[in-house]
C-alpha cells in the first residue's frame, strides 16, 4: 500500500497524479451504410488535472461516442482532443478505461490477477513491481482473496471491481468510466460509487465518469456536464458544491444535493425535448444560488 | 464399502459391453471356416506376429505404422499453422473476408479425397504428396473455423485491448488466439478425422509403405486374418489420436468449459 | 444479407468483393499455367477446365454418375439419420443404456471409417453396398452423438412433469424429448451430410463404386487432365449444394426455435 497510502491525506485540490484533458470543437459523424449520422455536433470543455467530472445526458446523447473519442478508440470527424497538451489520435499512454460491459471487458481465459497484470506487462513494468501493484489494487477494491479465480466465477459487482482494479493498477493520469455501474444492483452500486471517490481522492488522478443516472453524477462529481440530445452539445457545465467528503446518507439528504438534482433533472428533461442551449431551456426551478463549496 | 462398490460399478459399466461384444465375436467366430470371417483367435494370433515381430526396428510397426503417423502429424501440423495464420488474417479484415469467402466456400466443399489423384500428378506418390494432401485437406476446417472465431471476438474485449495499448503480439497472443480457441479447437477436431482418412486413402491409392498400404496388400493377397489385424490396428490408432487430441483440447479450453457453464446458469 | 446489397457510403458491398475474389482466383488459375508458373500438363488454364466441364455436362455419362453419387449419398445419409435418431432417443432416454454404451460409443466413434474399405471390398466388391458401409459408419456417429446430447439437454422439470402426469413413454418422447432434441438432430444431419459426401466420393475413388469419384479416377489414370479437373469442380459444386441445402433445412426446421445452435457445441 506504499504509494497510494502516502497521498491519502492530501487536500483534494492538489492532484499531482492527474493530467489536463481538453476537448475543443469535437464533432463526430458516423458514415457507415445509409445516411451519415451526426452523433456529436460541437463539444468544448476542459477537465483540470485531478478533477472528477461527470457527464450526463438523455439516453442516446452520444455519451459513449464522446467517451470513445476521449479514449482514442474512435477518431473524431473534426476538432481536437488533447491530454496534457498532447493531441489524442489513438489510445494514449497514461489513460485507463472502465467500460459498462464488465462481463465482456475482462478476459475470460485469464484469472483476476492476470487480467489486472496484463496491461502492466505490456507497459514493461518490472515483475516485482507488477506483483506489488496487483496485490495492492486487488486489496484496495476488496478482492484480494479471489485473485486466482476466473472473472466469470464472480458476481457482476465483483467483476466491475476487477475492471476498476485493472484501471487503477495501470497508474493512469486519466481514468475514463463509461456507465460502469449501469448493470449492477443498487446496493453494489452505492459501494462502488464510494470506492471510486476513495480511489480518486487517494490517487489524485483526473476522472471522467459518464452516466445516465443524475443522482450518481451529482454524488460523484466536482462538476457535472449536462449534454443535449444528439447531435450533442454541452447544455450546461454545473459546478457541484458538495465538498470533498461525501456520504451516501448525508450527502444525498443535503438540500444542495436536492437543488442540484432538481436542476440537472430539468435540464435533462429539456434536452430530451430537443433543447440545445441553456437560453432556450424553460426551467421552473432556476438555479440562481451559485454553489459554494463546503456551504 | 460404498466407494469400492462405486468403482466396481463404473469398471463394469465401462468394460461390460466391450467385453460382451468381444466374447460374442470370439465364440461366434471360433469354429468359423468362412474365408472372410476368420476366428477372432486367429486374428489376434496374427496381430502380434504381423505388427510386432522382432526386432522392433524392422517390424511393420516401425516400417509402416510410424511413417504413416509421422506423415499425418506433419501434414496436420502444417495445416494448423497455415490455417490459424490465414484465418486470423482473414477474420480480422471485413474486406478480406468478403473477398475470400466464396472461393473458400467452394474449396471447403470439395471432398478432400479427390485431392489424392490431383496431387499425384504434381508430386508423384512419395511422402511429399501424402503430406501435402493431408495438409490441404485439413486446412479448410481449421481456416474457416478460425475465421469464425476471430470474427466472433467480443468488440468490448478488442476495445479493452486497444485502450490498454496492447501491442500486436500481445493482442494476438492474449486476445485473438485465446478468444478464437474454442472455434479453432472445433476446426482442429474436424481436421484430425479428415487427416486420418487422407492418411489412409493416400496410401491405399499408391504407396510403398504405410498402414493403409499394408492393409490393402493383405486384402489383395487374401491374407484375411492379417487384414483384419490391420483394420483393428488402424482403429486403435484412430482412438489413440483422438484421446491425445482430447487431452490437449481440454488443457487449452479449461477456462471455456467453466465460462460456458456460467453463461448458461446466468441466462 | 439484403443490407449488403445496398450501395451506400464508402464501403464496397460484400457481394462485389466476393465476386472480385472469384474473378481474381479464376484469373490466377488462367494465367499461372499460361505464364509457365505451373506445368500446364498438370494444371490446365481455367478456361480449358471450364470448357471441359461444359463438354462433360452435355454427356449423359456425367449425369448418370451424378445420379449414382447422389443415390449412394442420400441412401447412406437416410440410414444414418434414422438409425442415429432412433438409437439416440432410446439410449438417451434410458439411463442404464446410456451408462452401459458410453464407453463403446467413445471407442468406436474415432475408428476411421476408411479402415473398413478392405472389408467392404471383400464383402461387396465394387457394388454400392460397400461404399454405403463406409458412408453409414462415418455419418451415423455424427447423428447419434448429437441426438444423445440433445436428449440429455431435456429440461428435467419438463421431464418430471411428464412423468408425474403419467404420460406413456411414447407421448413423453413426442412432447418432451423430441422438441428439445430436434435442433441437435439437425446439427447432426448437417455434419453428417458433408461427411457422407466425403465418404461417398472416397468409396467411388478407391473401391470403384459407380459415380463421379469413379469417373474422376478413370480420367486421372487415363491422363485426361482437363476432364479430371472438370469432375473436381463437379464434386465441389455438389459439396456447396449439400452445405447450402443442409443449412437451409436446419434454418427451416428450426425457424421457431429461440436458440440457433452454433458450431462449437458440436
Amino acid at each position: 500500500m506504499s504509494s497510494p497510502a502516502n497521498v491519502a491525506d492530501r487536500p483534494v485540490d492538489d492532484h499531482p497524479g492527474g493530467a489536463r484533458l481538453e476537448v475543443r470543437n469535437l464533432r463526430k459523424v458516423y458514415t457507415g451504410r445509409g445516411e451519415p449520422v451526426e452523433a456529436v455536433a460541437d463539444l468544448t470543455f476542459e477537465v483540470r488535472p485531478g478533477e472528477l467530472v461527470c457527464v450526463v445526458g438523455p439516453s442516446g446523447a452520444g455519451k459513449t461516442t464522446l467517451l470513445r473519442c476521449l479514449a482514442g478508440l474512435l477518431p473524431a470527424t473534426s476538432g481536437d482532443v488533447s491530454l496534457g497538451g498532447a493531441p489524442i489520435t489513438g489510445p494514449p499512454p497514461g489513460m485507463a478505461v472502465v467500460l459498462q460491459e464488465y462481463g465482456r471487458s475482462l478476459f475470460p481465459w485469464m484469472s483476476v490477477a492476470q487480467n489486472v497484470e496484463l496491461p502492466l506487462k505490456e507497459k514493461r513494468v518490472p515483475k516485482a513491481r507488477r506483483a506489488e501493484l496487483v496485490d495492492e489494487t486487488l486489496a484496495a477494491v476488496g478482492l484480494a482473496d479471489v485473485a486466482g479465480s476466473y472473472p466469470w466465477q464472480l458476481s457482476g459487482g465483483m467483476q466491475q471491481r476487477v475492471a476498476i482494479a485493472r484501471a487503477v493498477a495501470y497508474e493512469p493520469q486519466v481514468l475514463l468510466m463509461d456507465e460502469p455501474f449501469a448493470a449492477v444492483d443498487a446496493q453494489t452500486r452505492f459501494e462502488l460509487e464510494d470506492l471510486v471517490r476513495t480511489l480518486w481522492k487517494r490517487l489524485g488522478i483526473t476522472v471522467v465518469f459518464v452516466t445516465h443516472d443524475i443522482d450518481e453524477a451529482i454524488y460523484l462529481g466536482e462538476r457535472v456536464l449536462v449534454l443535449s440530445a444528439r447531435p450533442t452539445v454541452v447544455l450546461e457545465d454545473v459546478a457541484v458544491g458538495l465538498g470533498a467528503d461525501r456520504d451516501q446518507l448525508e450527502t444525498r439528504g443535503d438540500a444542495e444535493f436536492a437543488r442540484l438534482r432538481t436542476h440537472v433533472y430539468e435540464l435533462v428533461q429539456q434536452a430530451k425535448q430537443g433543447v440545445r442551449s441553456l437560453a432556450d431551456a424553460h426551467l421552473t426551478h432556476p438555479a440562481d444560488t451559485p454553489p459554494r463549496a463546503g456551504a | 464399502m460404498t466407494g469400492v462398490l462405486r468403482v466396481l460399478r463404473s469398471v463394469l459399466l465401462t468394460l461390460g459391453l466391450p467385453a460382451v461384444i468381444l466374447l460374442a465375436w470370439w465364440f461366434t467366430s471360433a469354429g468359423s471356416t468362412t474365408f472372410y470371417n476368420p476366428p477372432l483367435s486367429a486374428i489376434l494370433g496374427t496381430f502380434r506376429e504381423t505388427w510386432f515381430s522382432a526386432p522392433l526396428g524392422e517390424s511393420r510397426l516401425a516400417v509402416d505404422v510410424v511413417p504413416s503417423v509421422l506423415r499425418l502429424l506433419a501434414g496436420y501440423g502444417i495445416a494448423l499453422v497455415a490455417g490459424i495464420a490465414l484465418g486470423v488474417a482473414i477474420g480480422s479484415s471485413r474486406a478480406l473476408r468478403a473477398f475470400a469467402e466464396p472461393v473458400l466456400e467452394f474449396f471447403r466443399a470439395i471432398p478432400p479425397p479427390v485431392l489424392v489423384p490431383v496431387l499425384m500428378l504434381f508430386l508423384g506418390i512419395g511422402d511429399t504428396m501424402k503430406i501435402v494432401v493431408i495438409a490441404i485437406g485439413c486446412l479448410w476446417p481449421v481456416l474457416l473455423n478460425t475465421v469464425e472465431g476471430v470474427r466472433g471476438l467480443d468488440p468490448v474485449l478488442r476495445d479493452t485491448a486497444r485502450a490498454y495499448r496492447l501491442g500486436l503480439v500481445a493482442t494476438l497472443r492474449h486476445l485473438v488466439l485465446r478468444g478464437a480457441s474454442p472455434q479453432i479447437v472445433t476446426g482442429a477436431r474436424q481436421a484430425l478425422s479428415i487427416g486420418i482418412i487422407l492418411m489412409v486413402i493416400s496410401e491405399m491409392f499408391a504407396a510403398k509403405d504405410g498402414l493403409g498400404f499394408s492393409i490393402v496388400q493383405f486384402q489383395r493377397g487374401f491374407a484375411i486374418p492379417e487384414m483384419w489385424s490391420g483394420v483393428i490396428l488402424l482403429g486403435v490408432v484412430g482412438v489413440l489420436l483422438s484421446l491425445v487430441f482430447r487431452a490437449v483440447s481440454h488443457a487449452v479450453l479449461r477456462w471455456y468449459l467453466g465460462y460456458r457453464q456460467s453463461q448458461h446458469g446466468g441466462a | 444479407m439484403t443490407r449488403t446489397h445496398r450501395l451506400a457510403g464508402r464501403r464496397t458491398p460484400a457481394w462485389a468483393l466476393g465476386l472480385a475474389g472469384v474473378v481474381v482466383f479464376l484469373l490466377v488459375l488462367e494465367l499461372a499455367p499460361r505464364l509457365g508458373l505451373v506445368d500446364a500438363r498438370f494444371l490446365p488454364p481455367a478456361s480449358r477446365i471450364l470448357a471441359a466441364l461444359a463438354e462433360r455436362l452435355r454427356t449423359p455419362e456425367l449425369w448418370t454418375a451424378l445420379g449414382q453419387t447422389l443415390t449412394t449419398w442420400g441412401t447412406g445419409l437416410a440410414i444414418s439419420l434414422v438409425a442415429g435418431v432412433v438409437l439416440g432417443v432410446v439410449i438417451g432416454s434410458v439411463s442404464v443404456l446410456r451408462a452401459v454404451t458410453a464407453s463403446t460409443i467413445e471407442f468406436l466413434r474415432p475408428v476411421p471409417s476408411v479402415a473398413l474399405i478392405p472389408v467392404a471390398v471383400l464383402l461387396y466388391s465394387t457394388g454400392m453396398a460397400g461404399t454405403l458401409l463406409l458412408v453409414v459408419y462415418a455419418s451415423f456417429w455424427q447423428v447419434l452423438v448429437q441426438v444423445l446430447s440433445g436428449v440429455q439437454d431435456v429440461d428435467p422439470v419438463a421431464s418430471d412433469t411428464a412423468r408425474s402426469y403419467r404420460f406413456s413413454p411414447l407421448t413423453r418422447i413426442r412432447t418432451v424429448v423430441w422438441p428439445t432434441t430436434l435442433p441437435y438432430a439437425m446439427t447432426g444431419l448437417r455434419l453428417a451430410a458433408s461427411v457422407a459426401l466425403i465418404l461417398t466420393v472416397t468409396g467411388e475413388l478407391l473401391i470403384g463404386t459407380p459415380g463421379i469419384g469413379k469417373l474422376l479416377g478413370i480420367a486421372q489414370s487415363s491422363g485426361a487432365v482437363e476432364s479430371m479437373y472438370a469432375y473436381v469442380v463437379v464434386t465441389g459444386l455438389l459439396g456447396v449444394a449439400v452445405n447450402l441445402l443442409a443449412r437451409a433445412l436446419e434454418g427451416r426446421v428450426l425457424f421457431w426455435h429461440p436458440s440457433v445452435r452454433g458450431e462449437v457445441a458440436a
